[in-house]
């Protein structure tokens, strides 16, 4: 279900707490096991909880509370784009329009051919930059026009294509 | 004289992801107070006394002095203490913090260590908001120069104080910017406030006695170790020392982060932005992040941005997130967005605030969306009358504030949506007032 290498991950964040608070890893532990499967799956969470000696309920609670957890399979690139007020005010909602123009989809939905999923998020911390959006949790897109959203899309297009050869 | 920064001196938004490493920190003067406070045997009682003097307050929106914050740790305690440094920038309109741990983690690092000395706390963790995954990885790289270098682990510079250091990740909730709900993330739980009393001094991370401060807070430190309280409360003014790192956001030609001095006016502070876009004119700002009570021009461009100027205006400085909004804004569009944040953040722990978010939100919603009542801006007030004061954390007031105060202050477009079912500012002219941003090439 997960891999060593996760495993071994893990075990770098349970050394950031001390010996009988291994619980404290549950969020990083949660955020490797989503990187590694697309989403967390039930079994994912319980074998999680199971490896920090935590009650199965306990680490669904955690999931399921944190905005950024997805419990569900989802598109191989999920977009999250602030629309908050201040990001709003610089375009946050055009910017959110114009990919769901493009993509044919609306909050929450996934192109048919499974690769994107768009998300609305909340404020990213990055307001000076908007509009900004969140590619797959972990990479911050800046500056967003609809030059450089066609530019992203082309791009992560291009990359699936060089992984598939 | 002109001002120098403190906190962003040397830094370069050019050159900036290149040079936050170690060895360029230590070239800008970096980690030369902790090595002062080893090499003069300054106490931790002075320490203290230092930061006191600077009259620092907290840069995480309650503003809580620094140094009063520091001396309420147990001195004699036998067992772990905890210190936690909150960035977990949530708060829309924020993103100061962002740039510090861009650009200059290892200063957060030398202020956490100092702090860690003058509370005689052994070990901390450094709460990243999750959306900034870069530089929670940046920050890990730079606690391994940090151990590598001997500035933080087993006895620090040769002396018999140890530090350890750790980064925790946020994954999307805002409500862990509140300092309990920050601890309870820690301890790998839902991240939910928590009651106080126990305040975190007596019964914080694991039960332990833990002090939280913000990002900006800690960064500050080091300069004031180095250079004196009373130089750093100089630059700014009274009861408001230092400068301060302001996030302005919005309708402005250039948005981004200004360090400026306690008390500059806040016409300056927008001059620095680049003035209003496309030569329309200011209509309002929230002067400390959406959580604070939104003042129009005429009122704000008399304030000096600082704690005291800008509570007497009757909003707050909080977390120095300075959203602009021009005539081209709506003003109960502005607020719809506002009140759904607050209630899709909501931990869901009071009814108040559970219920109460969701209501406010359902309310202005149906008057942006021309079914408005009568009577529905005595029932907005009326609802945050019963969030206000009855709920375990800030949030309840948090998403009460901007209700009432956009009510205040901007009536009439509120009534005019109720009674017309439309809005006073054409929808073209708010589509081109908010439309994709394309920043001047400088
Ligand atoms: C809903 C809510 C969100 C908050 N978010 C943050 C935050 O993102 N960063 C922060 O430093 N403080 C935040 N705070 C304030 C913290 O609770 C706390 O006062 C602060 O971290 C203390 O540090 P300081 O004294 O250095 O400001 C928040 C408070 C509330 C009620
Ligand atoms: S006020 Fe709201 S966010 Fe704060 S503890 Fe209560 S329900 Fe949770
Ligand atoms: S409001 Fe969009 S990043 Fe802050």
């Amino acid at each position: 279900m997960l891999s060593d290498d996760a495993f071994k991950k893990i075990d770098r964040e349970i050394a950031k707490y001390p010996a009988d608070q291994k619980q404290s890893a549950v969020m990083a532990a949660l955020a490797i096991a989503q990187d590694e499967n697309g989403y967390l799956a039930q079994e994912t969470i319980a074998a999680v909880a199971d490896y920090l000696g935590m009650a199965p309920m306990a680490a669904f609670e955690v999931a399921s509370f944190y905005n950024m957890y997805d419990l569900a399979p989802l598109g191989r690139y999920k977009l999250t784009v602030c629309t908050n007020l201040p990001c709003a005010l610089s375009g946050g909602v055009d910017a959110a329009e114009y990919l769901k123009q493009k993509l044919g989809i609306a909050f929450n939905e996934t192109t048919p051919d499974g690769l994107f999923t768009l998300k609305q998020g909340e404020c990213l911390g990055a307001c000076g930059d908007a509009p900004v959006l969140l590619m797959n949790n972990k990479r911050m897109c800046s500056f967003m026009t609809t030059e450089a959203i066609d530019q992203l899309l082309t791009e992560l297009r291009a990359d699936l294509r060089g992984q598939a050869t | 004289m002109s001002f120098q920064p403190i906190l962003t001196a040397g830094l370069d938004p050019a050159t900036g992801d290149a040079t936050w490493h170690l060895d360029d920190y230590v070239k800008r003067g970096g980690y030369a107070a902790l090595k002062k406070i080893f090499a003069e045997n300054i106490t931790p009682e002075a320490v203290i006394a230092e930061v006191k003097k600077s009259s620092l307050r907290g840069r995480g929106g309650a503003g809580f002095p620094s140094g009063l914050k520091w001396s309420f740790m147990p001195k004699a305690y036998a067992g772990a203490k905890y210190l936690c440094c909150n960035s977990d920038e949530g708060e829309p309109g924020t993103f100061k913090d962002r740039d510090l741990l861009r650009y200059n983690p290892h200063q957060v690092i030398e202020g956490m260590a100092i702090a860690a000395y003058a509370m005689g706390t052994e070990r901390g963790y450094n709460y990243i908001h999750g959306e900034v995954w870069e530089l929670y990885d940046r920050f890990e790289q730079a606690l391994a120069e940090a151990r590598a270098a001997g500035y933080i682990g087993q006895n620090i510079l040769g002396s018999n104080f140890s530090f350890e250091l750790f980064a925790h990740h946020g994954y999307g909730a805002y409500i862990c910017g509140e300092e309990t709900a920050l601890l309870d993330s820690i301890e790998g739980k839902k991240g939910q406030p928590r009651y106080k009393p126990p305040f975190p001094a007596s019964f914080g991370l694991y039960g332990k006695p833990t002090t939280i401060n913000n990002t900006e807070t800690f960064a500050a430190v080091p300069w004031i170790i180095n250079n004196g309280g009373d130089k750093y409360l100089e630059l700014g003014k009274p009861n408001n020392g230092g400068s301060k790192l302001f996030s302005v956001s919005g309708h402005v030609v250039r948005p981004g982060n200004y360090e400026v001095p306690m008390g500059l006016p806040f016409a300056e502070l927008l001059k620095m932005a680049g003035g209003i876009r496309g030569g329309r004119r200011l209509k309002a700002c929230i002067p400390g992040g959406s959580s604070a009570p939104v003042l129009p021009a005429e009122i704000v461009m008399e304030c000096t941005m600082d704690y005291d100027s800008i509570a007497k205006a009757g909003s707050m400085l909080g977390s120095g997130a300075v959203i602009v909004m021009d005539e081209s804004t709506c003003m109960v569009r502005a607020l719809e967005r506002l009140s759904y944040f607050y209630f899709e953040e909501s931990c869901g722990q009071c009814t108040p605030c559970r219920e109460g978010t969701g209501w406010l939100y359902r309310v202005v919603h149906r008057i942006e969306h021309g079914q408005g009542r009568p009577d529905d801006l005595d029932l907005l007030n009326s609802v945050t009358d019963n969030i206000m004061g009855r709920t375990i954390c800030a949030l309840g007031d948090a998403a009460s504030l901007p209700v009432r105060s956009f009510i205040k202050h901007f009536a009439a477009e509120f009534e005019y949506h109720i009674e017309h079912k439309k809005c006073l500012v054409p929808p073209e002219v708010q589509k081109e007032g908010s439309k994709i941003y394309v920043r001047p090439s400088c």
